[in-house]
C-alpha cells in the first residue's frame, strides 16, 4: 500500500470505531487525541483492526507511533508496503 | 472434539458483549448458557398474552448521540460497533426519592436535583456540590484509586452534615447497584452516582428484548456460536490450567481460556481442582418483584413518576431481612409508561406498575409449595400496600399480576442466594486462581445492564484479546 492508501485505510478504521466523528477536517499533523474523542480502548481497537484486516502486528512499545495520522502512516509504511490494496 | 479460543459461560448481558468483541476479532468463541433462553438476570418472558421484562426498570447512563462520547453508553456502542439507533432510549419523565415528609425529584439533568436540595436542605447545597466535585472519574474505576474501597457513608459525611440527606442520596444508588449491606464502596458509589444522577435513566420502547436481540444478532452475525440448554457442570483443570468444560449432558468442549459470568463462587465450584468454596463470599441481597397490569395508564390517576425510591423512616436499611420473607420498608416503584417515547412509537399497550422490595432467599426456598404460592400473593399485597403510601393508590385498577421471588431468580440464573448484584467483594481485575479462567459481569464489578455490558467488553479486551 502507498502512504495515501494507508491513510484511507486508517480513516476507514476510525470511521468504523467511531462513526459519529467528523473525519473530513482531520489534521494529519495534530494528535488524534486532540481532535477526536478517542480513549485508550479506542487506540487498542486501531491496533486490533490493523491486525484483523492486514495481519499487521504492532508491539505495545510502538503504540506511541500511532499518535497522529502523519506519524501513523510513516510508521506503517514499511510494514504495509507489500500489502496489496483490495 | 471442538476446540475454541474462548468459551464464555453465560448468555447474559456481560457474556454476550464479551462474545461480540471476541467474534469481531476472529476468535472461535462459544457462549454456553444453562437456561433455554438468553438474558440471565435481565431476560424477558410472555405470560397471559403479555410481554414482561424480568428486570428492566430503567437503563442507567442515559446519553444521546453526540453528547458525552466518553460515557459508558457511548463506549459500549463504539466497542460493539453498534449505531446509536440500535440503543435508542426514551428519556425518563422524572423520578423521586421519597422519605417521610421529604421528597426530592430528579431527572437526567443534575440541575434539578441541585435545586431540590437547595430548597429542602439549603445548608447542604455547597456540600452536595463539593461531593460532586470529589467523585472519582470513570477512568479511575479499575480499583486502583486510593479512595475506591473507602466507606461511601464516611466520604459523604465529609461533605454533607445532614444525615437524612445522606440516606436519601444513598437510597437509589444502593437499590440500583450495591451488593454490600448497609454501606457502599466509594468507588461503586461514584459509578452509580454518575450512572443515576449525572447521566440518568432511559428505556427502549420495546424493553430489554431490544437490547438482547441486538446483542445476539450481532454475535451470531460475526460467526459466534451460542448453545442454549448447555449448562457447564465442570471446568476441567490439568496442570494448573483450564483445558475445557464438561456440560450437564456430558459433552466435552476444549478451549484456550474461559470467561465466566456465572459468578465468582459459582465458577469456583465448577473447577475440578477446587474441593470447597467459601459460600459466605456470595452476595445476600435479593428481591421480590411485584408486577401489576392496570386497566389505565398511571398518568390517568395522577402518577407521572418514572421511578420512585421510597423509604418509610429517616434511616435507610439496606440489608437482607433476616426474620421475614420480605422487607417492604423500602422499595422501588417503577412505571415503564412514564418515559418520553417518540410519537411514532406511541404508548405501551398496558399501564404497568412494578414494585421491588428486599427479600430473603433462604426463607423463600424453605417454604413448601402450597405455602410458597400463598406467600407470593400475600407479599405482593404487602409490597403494594407499602408503596401506596408514596404514590396514588392504584389497587382498584389492577387487572393482572405477576410476582417473582429470590427462588425464581435463583432457578433461572443459578446465582447463589438469588443475589441480584452478586458478591460484596468484587474481583475488579477479573482474575481467578487459574491463569486462563477469568470473571466478567456481576462479580467482576460492574452491575446493571450497561455495567454488565461494559464489564464483558473490558474483560474480553484485557484477558482474551490483548494476550
Ligand atoms: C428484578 C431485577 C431488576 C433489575 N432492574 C434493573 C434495571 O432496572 N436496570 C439495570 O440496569 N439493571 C437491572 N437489574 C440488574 C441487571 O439485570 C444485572 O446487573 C445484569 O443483567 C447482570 O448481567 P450479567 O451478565 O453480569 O449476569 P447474568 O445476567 O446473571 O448472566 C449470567 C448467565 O450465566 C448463566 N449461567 C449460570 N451458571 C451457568 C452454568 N453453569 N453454565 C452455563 N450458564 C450458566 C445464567 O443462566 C445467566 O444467563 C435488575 C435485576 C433484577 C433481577
Amino acid at each position: 500500500m502507498t502512504p495515501a492508501e494507508i491513510r484511507v485505510e486508517i480513516l476507514d478504521i476510525l470511521d468504523d470505531i467511531s462513526p459519529d466523528e467528523d473525519l473530513d477536517n482531520l489534521k494529519d499533523d495534530v494528535a488524534f487525541r486532540e481532535q477526536l474523542e478517542l480513549d485508550s480502548m479506542d487506540f487498542l481497537d486501531i491496533v486490533m483492526e490493523l491486525r484483523k484486516r492486514h495481519r499487521v502486528q504492532i508491539p505495545e512499545e510502538d503504540y506511541g507511533h500511532l499518535a497522529s495520522m502523519a506519524s501513523t502512516v510513516s510508521y506503517l509504511e514499511p510494514k504495509m508496503v507489500d500489502i496489496v490494496k483490495s | 472434539m471442538s476446540k475454541y479460543d474462548t468459551i464464555i459461560i453465560g448468555a447474559g448481558m456481560s457474556g454476550l458483549a464479551a462474545g461480540i468483541r471476541l467474534a469481531h476479532f476472529d476468535q472461535r468463541v462459544c457462549i454456553l448458557e444453562k437456561h433455554y433462553t438468553i438474558g440471565g438476570l435481565n431476560s424477558f418472558y410472555r405470560m397471559g398474552g403479555r410481554d414482561y421484562d424480568v428486570g428492566l426498570h430503567a437503563m442507567t447512563n442515559y446519553a444521546v448521540k453526540g453528547s458525552d462520547k466518553r460515557g459508558p453508553l457511548a463506549k459500549l456502542i463504539r466497542q460493539l460497533r453498534f449505531r446509536w439507533e440500535d440503543f435508542k432510549l426514551a428519556e425518563q419523565v422524572g423520578s423521586s426519592i421519597r422519605f417521610p415528609d421529604v421528597s426530592l425529584d430528579f431527572n437526567n439533568d443534575i440541575a434539578m436535583l441541585e435545586a431540590e436540595i437547595a430548597r429542602d436542605f439549603p445548608s447542604q447545597i455547597d456540600g452536595f456540590q463539593s461531593l460532586c466535585g470529589a467523585l472519582l472519574d470513570y477512568s479511575d474505576m479499575d480499583g486502583g484509586a486510593p479512595d475506591f474501597m473507602r466507606s461511601a457513608r464516611e466520604v459523604m459525611a465529609r461533605h454533607i452534615s445532614e444525615p437524612l440527606l445522606i440516606e436519601m442520596l444513598l437510597c437509589p444508588l444502593m437499590w440500583y447497584g450495591n451488593a454490600r449491606e448497609n454501606d457502599m464502596d466509594y468507588g461503586q458509589f461514584c459509578i452509580m452516582f454518575r450512572a443515576c444522577y449525572l447521566e440518568g435513566f432511559g428505556r427502549p420502547y420495546k424493553g430489554v428484548r431490544m437490547i438482547l436481540k441486538n446483542l445476539v444478532r450481532k454475535f451470531r452475525g460475526l460467526g459466534g456460536e451460542l448453545k442454549l440448554r448447555s449448562g457447564v457442570s465442570r471446568i476441567e483443570v490439568d496442570n494448573g490450567k483450564a483445558v475445557g468444560v464438561v456440560l450437564d449432558d456430558g459433552t466435552e468442549l476444549q478451549a484456550d481460556r474461559i470467561l465466566s459470568s456465572a459468578g465468582s463462587v459459582e465458577t469456583m465450584r465448577m473447577c475440578d481442582d477446587v474441593t470447597e468454596v467459601d459460600v459466605a463470599k456470595a452476595g445476600q441481597l435479593s428481591f421480590i418483584e411485584s408486577i401489576s397490569i392496570l386497566d389505565r395508564m398511571p398518568q390517568d390517576f395522577g402518577f407521572d413518576r418514572t421511578i420512585v425510591f421510597y423509604n418509610d423512616s429517616e434511616n435507610f436499611h439496606w440489608e437482607r431481612p433476616d426474620t421475614q420473607l420480605c422487607d417492604s420498608r423500602t422499595g422501588v416503584i417503577c412505571s415503564p409508561n412514564n418515559y418520553l417515547y417518540d410519537a411514532d412509537e406511541g404508548e405501551l399497550p398496558d399501564g404497568v406498575i412494578r414494585i421491588t422490595t428486599l427479600a430473603n432467599h433462604d426463607r423463600w426456598c424453605e417454604l413448601p409449595d402450597e405455602k410458597y404460592a400463598a406467600q407470593k400473593m400475600q407479599q405482593y399485597d404487602e409490597a403494594v400496600e407499602s408503596s401506596v403510601r408514596f404514590m396514588p393508590d392504584f389497587r382498584r385498577y389492577v387487572v393482572d399480576t405477576d410476582v417473582f421471588t429470590p427462588k425464581t431468580i435463583r432457578r433461572f440464573t443459578w446465582h447463589d442466594n438469588g443475589a441480584v448484584y452478586g458478591a460484596p467483594d468484587k474481583q475488579l481485575d477479573g482474575t481467578t486462581h487459574l491463569p486462563n479462567v477469568f470473571l466478567c459481569g456481576t462479580d467482576q464489578g460492574f452491575v446493571g445492564i450497561v455495567g454488565a455490558i461494559v464489564s464483558g467488553i473490558s474483560m474480553a479486551n484485557r484477558h482474551c484479546l490483548q494476550a
